[in-house]
């Protein structure tokens, strides 16, 4: 560890392993602190992800993928089952990962780049000169160092604290909080090949309960409820209880992961004088699935794509930096998180009988293009009536 | 005063990003609460362990 890079940043999850790769293959001088002792572990996370999400990145390798899916299955409040499978009948659509070692192999690609790496090493506090970014102090094993840098990427996760420091609000809303628990459980009785979603206000309010499968008869069985929905006696840990006691009584549970995934729109504003947030860090999960890697991983890349510009110009006040902001708020994923957003605002309102409904109204469905949002387009084709209360919603969606 | 139950805590970080204060920090496996806290008592209605308690200050 040095005392001055080009750019520091702030937790080795997957959008601090992707900015420290992306920076080192640029050329810059780059550090990834992470203050747990370990990458990758505790896991929080049920570890799904579409085939070409995953691909955009990095190629499948075995030894990080615990599970192969070729569809999902979505389980209605009433018990009603709805099949999601590919148009090629058997072919692959996503990944269940093996997260402890997924993140270290992107940690890794990001030191093999060039980019150094400290564990056990917490930002404790932003280094802030005129109310501009140029650095943070680490803590490593009783010793407090400053580290400058010219710009600084947070990537500190769900329970970011960096960017608060530096003066933005990044208070998620309580209603906008799925509450977490996730049990990895062996010796179950599962379809190895589909991840299955359970929807209903009695089974997950607000939320959903998912059964990702991770290989021969074990699988990741989790659960998100809305924190508006939590309170003494009838938390996410109360629901999952009742749910494998009923489902997998004689599983045994090998990992215990609590967990908190924001549902929320992203931060208003992602750029700072020095300062980049990536990641859970700035809100960007789908708000629909629950899903953050990819995420993570565009937002991440895309930061240090910008970083490096900027550095090379010589200017990285937040007006130069907010070509970051504007460039992930354009694209595909940045359209698809505000889509999505209106989406779930719509289903977390739906009556489970509602709900029912339009489950019932599609038993299978295979898709050309495997996608939350392919499933929502077939599910207004056939529900038509749907359009009316989707309003303008509706007309992006066609 | 807000309580941590460190024997149910399962060090989440999900009551850090709820806290309106940001009174919460998650040092690895460790909730520190400072003492800008409130009481208000939002993050132990969120917490999906039970982790977390307000209680009366003796
Ligand atoms: C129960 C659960 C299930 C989920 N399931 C899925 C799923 O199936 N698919 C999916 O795509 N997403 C899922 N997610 C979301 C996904 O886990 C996250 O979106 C993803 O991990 C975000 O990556 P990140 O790099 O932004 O943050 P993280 O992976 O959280 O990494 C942040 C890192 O920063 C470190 N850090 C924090 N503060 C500091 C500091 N001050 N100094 C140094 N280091 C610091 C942390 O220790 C951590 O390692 C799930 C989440 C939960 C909780
Ligand atoms: S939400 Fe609960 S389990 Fe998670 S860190 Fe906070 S107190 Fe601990
Ligand atoms: S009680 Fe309120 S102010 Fe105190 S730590 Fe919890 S959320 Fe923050």
């Amino acid at each position: 560890m040095k005392s001055k890079y080009d750019m520091l940043v702030i937790g080795g999850g997957p959008a601090g392993a992707l900015a420290g790769k992306t920076a080192a293959e640029k050329g810059l001088s780059a550090l990834i602190v992470e203050k747990r002792p370990a990458i990758g572990a505790p896991v929080r996370c049920a570890e799904g992800i579409g085939k070409e999400a995953l691909c955009e990145f990095i190629d499948p390798d075995p030894r990080w993928i615990s599970a192969e899916m070729t569809g999902a299955t979505i389980v209605a409040p009433d018990g009603f089952v709805m099949k999601l499978g590919s148009e090629m009948a058997g072919s692959k659509v996503g990944y269940v990962l093996d997260r402890k070692i997924f993140d270290r192999e992107l940690v890794w690609k990001a030191a093999e780049a060039g980019c150094d790496v400290t564990v056990k090493s917490r930002a404790a506090a932003p280094i802030l000169e005129d109310g501009a970014v140029k650095g943070a102090k680490i803590e490593h094993a009783g010793k407090t160092t400053d580290v400058r840098a010219d710009v600084v990427i947070a990537a500190d996760g769900v329970e970011s604290k960096f960017s608060r420091w530096c003066g933005i609000d990044t208070t998620v809303p309580v209603r906008e909080i799925m509450s977490s628990v996730q049990y990895v459980m062996t010796d179950i009785d599962i379809d190895e090949q589909s991840t299955v979603f359970y929807l209903g206000n009695e089974v997950a309010p607000e939320g959903y309960l998912w059964v990702f499968p991770k290989g021969k008869r074990s699988a990741n069985v989790g659960i998100g409820i809305s924190g508006k929905k939590s309170g003494e006696g009838h938390r996410a840990k109360d629901y999952l209880d009742r749910f494998v006691k009923k489902t997998f009584p004689e599983g045994k549970t090998i990992e215990y992961i609590p967990g908190g995934v924001s549902v929320c729109r992203p931060l208003a504003n992602t750029a700072a004088d020095g300062l980049l947030i990536t990641g859970d860090a700035a809100r960007v999960v789908d708000p629909l699935t629950g899903g953050g890697i990819y995420n993570a991983m565009y937002t991440g890349r895309l930061a240090a794509e910008v970083a490096a510009v900027c550095i090379g110009k010589g200017d990285v006040s937040r007006k130069a930096l907010m070509m970051y902001d504007r460039s992930w708020r354009e694209s595909k994923l940045g359209k698809s998180i505000e889509r999505n957003y209106l989406i779930k605002e719509y289903v977390i309102k739906l009556p489970d009988t509602k709900l029912n409904e339009i489950i019932h109204s599609v038993s299978n469905i295979n898709m050309k293009e495997f996608s939350t949002i392919n499933l929502i387009k077939e599910i207004i084709r056939v529900n038509p009536k749907l359009v009316l209360e989707l309003g303008v919603l509706a007309a992006s969606l066609r | 005063m807000l309580k941590v139950h460190r024997d149910i805590c399962g060090y989440c970080g999900c009551c850090v990003s709820v806290c309106p204060e940001g009174a919460l920090e998650l040092i690895d496996a460790y909730l520190s609460v400072e003492k800008n806290c409130t009481n208000c008592g939002v993050c132990a209605k969120v917490c999906p362990l039970g982790a977390l308690e307000v209680v009366d200050e003796e």
